[in-house]
């Protein structure tokens, strides 16, 4: 369902991947400058491959020989950030409402209260960003990114800015998501044992290369 | 003391229209121009923020004179605009609200521009992700959280505008109950024997509105910083 087969130069650095996955959740594993967050902002199209092709879900998404590069707006793709990136001029239950408004869909009550248990963010939805703790920032940024309906969602070190406690706090939600959204996901990680946890494939990214791909096996 | 006059009363209301609808029209003008300056790189923005800003360092003279010589009835846009629309600038209170949205202008774009720079584009990104096309992205991030900005260079424009002089009188002259406002009546009342106690009472009206446009324009100032944090 995820295609990816891209070449990008970023001053000094290139990055060339190439993999296809089909799992639940997709790890992009590397220590940091290894290219992840480059690798999964073109699978969000912010931005453009040099050369290559991305395919979400049979969509061909990017493809610069035939000159196609999909607007970030126009590719469903949910997207969490490592810093939230919550709205700070609406509370959460607007921020939460956003993609659906943009999206222009219909209201679905019984999938927003799904989401808002899911999380357990019922008792924030008056409150603005400023007033929430880390973690909770981090689950109201989820519940933003399900309710826009996105075909895939990409988490690009969600629990990042966490402290262990914190982290320990969130990773249960993200394996109920997991196990009861039925969204594909690509996460981007630098710890083992988060990945572990959550992923059921494995994109090993090292100086801009694909050194492995398979299960979680292959994080040794 | 405040007993005002009807001749003063007419200085002091069209002072006031002049500079609501000076304020009211370059605003959009503004908003545009600071995202311009805030947000893009182009060939010749240095020559256009320098544009932006010459009614600032020029002597207003110049201005109304360089007013007079493109929108006058005789002048290149004036009389196409005169002989084509029906608009005319030239000794009418339009004029003297064209003067005076020129000359407030710097003052308007400026803290538009600087809310626009201070604003996280990553929160455009995120709104980008959530479907929110490019001009959607601008009326519902951008916009909103530039508000604050946005009504501070209202008000600053609008308290520049309704001081205006030099390039009002230049312009559009000193006629009563046409062109006359504030400033100019000011000035003709102290040329005037006797006209002293007249003209202190407009010297403390325009005192007033200025000083309420700069504290409203502080008060928006840090509206803006509380709504940035997300208070």
């Amino acid at each position: 369902m995820l295609r990816v087969d891209v070449e990008k130069q970023l001053g000094e650095f290139s990055l060339q991947a190439s993999f296809e996955s089909e799992g639940r959740v997709t790890g992009l594993f590397g220590a940091s400058g290894a290219g992840k967050s480059s690798l999964i902002n073109m699978i969000a199209g912010l931005l453009r491959p040099d050369r290559g092709t991305i395919v979400i879900d049979g969509e061909t998404v990017d493809d610069t020989a035939a000159g196609i590069h999909v607007p970030t707006y126009r590719r469903r793709i949910g997207y969490v950030f490592q810093d939230a990136r919550l709205f700070p001029h609406l509370n959460v239950a607007q921020n939460l409402d956003y993609g659906r408004r943009m999206n222009r869909l219909p209201s679905d009550p019984a999938q927003h209260k799904r989401v808002v248990e899911l999380l357990d963010i019922g008792p924030l939805l008056d409150r603005r960003p400023g007033k929430l703790s880390g973690g909770e920032r981090q689950r109201v940024a989820l519940g933003r990114a399900l309710l826009s309906k996105p075909r895939l969602l990409l988490l690009d070190e969600p629990l990042g800015a966490l402290d262990e406690g914190r982290k320990l706090e969130i990773l249960p939600y993200l394996v109920r998501l997991r196990d009861e959204a039925n969204i594909p996901m690509v996460y981007v990680s630098h710890d083992v044992a988060e990945l572990r946890q959550l992923a059921t494939q494995i994109v090993m990214l090292r100086q801009g290369r694909v050194t492995s791909f398979g299960g979680v096996k292959v994080l040794t | 003391m405040l007993d005002i006059s009807p001749a003063e009363w007419t200085a002091i209301l069209l002072s006031l229209r002049v500079a609501v609808i000076a304020t009211l029209v370059a605003t959009p003008f503004g908003i545009a121009l600071a995202w311009l300056l805030a947000r893009k790189d182009f060939w010749g923005k240095a020559v256009l923020d320098a544009v932006v800003h010459l009614p600032l360092v020029l002597p207003p003279v110049v201005t109304g004179y360089l007013l007079l010589l493109t929108f006058g009835r005789r002048g290149l846009v004036g009389a196409f605009l005169a002989d084509h629309l029906g608009i005319v600038f030239a000794f009418r209170w339009t004029g003297a609200a064209l003067a005076c949205g020129v000359m407030s202008f710097p003052l308007l774009v400026r803290p538009m521009r600087l809310s626009i720079e201070a604003i996280d584009r990553r929160l455009e990104q995120a709104a980008e992700t959530l479907g929110a096309a490019p001009f959607k992205v601008f009326f519902t991030v951008t916009l909103p959280l530039a508000l604050p900005g946005v009504l501070a260079g209202m008000v600053l424009g609008f308290a520049k505008a309704i001081g205006e002089f030099g390039a009002t009188i230049t312009f559009v002259s000193n006629i009563p109950g046409e062109t006359q406002t504030i400033s100019s009546a000011i000035y003709s009342l102290i040329q005037t024997p006797d006209g002293d106690t007249a003209a202190g009472r407009l010297v403390i009206i325009s005192v007033v509105i200025a000083l309420g446009a700069l504290i409203a324009a502080e008060w928006f100032a840090r509206r803006a910083t509380a709504r940035l944090h997300g208070n």
